[in-house]
């Protein structure tokens, strides 16, 4: 049996609580789901944001967020998968990336939804920008990536 | 092949993407960077610092001594910031 694995990029917001229950509907052999949300930060005082923008590269984003759920299927027993990415304009507080995570005992779950967002930080084709807050509509620019996160992803290294 | 580029790649070249058909001796992804560095302004402003910017063949991350030759979509783009 295959593990049933949802991968969605979309503009619009996800339903937290409606993806965790699709995992266990009509099954009773799971017993752990994790669940990781990322969300857009305000940022303070001079580094406070009115609005990130997420650009995307369509087809690559599917095809790379499925690459890394396949291997986490192969290394951890998983009974199932969900990861929603959103692109577009988002504020503060907003939603940008869902990780669910199912199996029968928590290890898995832990561990795979850890290496998920480790690999969507540093391998995900998505940019972020920001706008300042304040109105200045030309104070936009993009965010960097981090070397901290590629040193997470390269944890995961076998 | 279909060239794509994005965030500040984009930008700089100005161009969401472009059709190009680069010589034969245009083996490799840093061959094609080379090679479009050299057809304007915009490309080497892009490419400024080459170790910063990354590479997808079909959907797939690339090195950039990875060969051209077979691809239908190339692009080009910054570290990634996703997630």
């Amino acid at each position: 049996m295959t593990t049933p694995v949802t991968i969605r990029i979309q503009s619009a917001d996800f339903d937290i609580a409606a993806e965790i229950a699709a995992l266990t509907k009509a099954r009773h052999d799971v017993g752990a789901v994790v669940s990781f949300s990322g969300i857009c930060r305000g940022g303070e005082g001079k580094d406070a944001i009115a609005a990130m923008t997420l650009e995307h590269y369509p087809g690559m984003a599917e095809a790379e967020i499925g690459r890394h759920v396949s291997e986490a299927i192969t290394r951890w027993p998983l009974t199932g998968v969900t990861v929603i990415h959103r692109y577009g304009r988002v504020v503060p507080g907003d939603n940008i990336v869902l990780v669910l995570t199912a199996s029968v005992h928590r290890e898995a779950a832990f561990q795979a939804a850890e290496f998920l967002m480790d690999f969507l930080k540093t391998s995900a084709p998505f940019w972020k920008s920001e706008e300042r807050a304040g109105g200045d509509s030309s104070s936009t620019s993009w965010v960097d990536a981090q070397a901290h996160d590629d040193n997470a992803a390269a944890r995961w290294k076998k | 092949m279909k060239v794509l580029y994005f965030a500040w790649v984009r930008e700089r070249i100005g161009k969401t993407e472009e059709t190009l058909d680069p010589p034969a001796d245009v083996r490799t992804v840093a061959d094609l960077m080379q090679w479009l560095v050299a057809r304007g302004e915009e490309y080497a402003n892009a490419f400024a610092s080459p170790k910063t910017i990354r590479a997808a063949i079909d959907h797939t991350h690339v090195k950039p001594d990875t060969v051209i030759a077979g691809a239908r979509e190339i692009a080009f783009f910054p570290p990634m910031t996703g997630g």
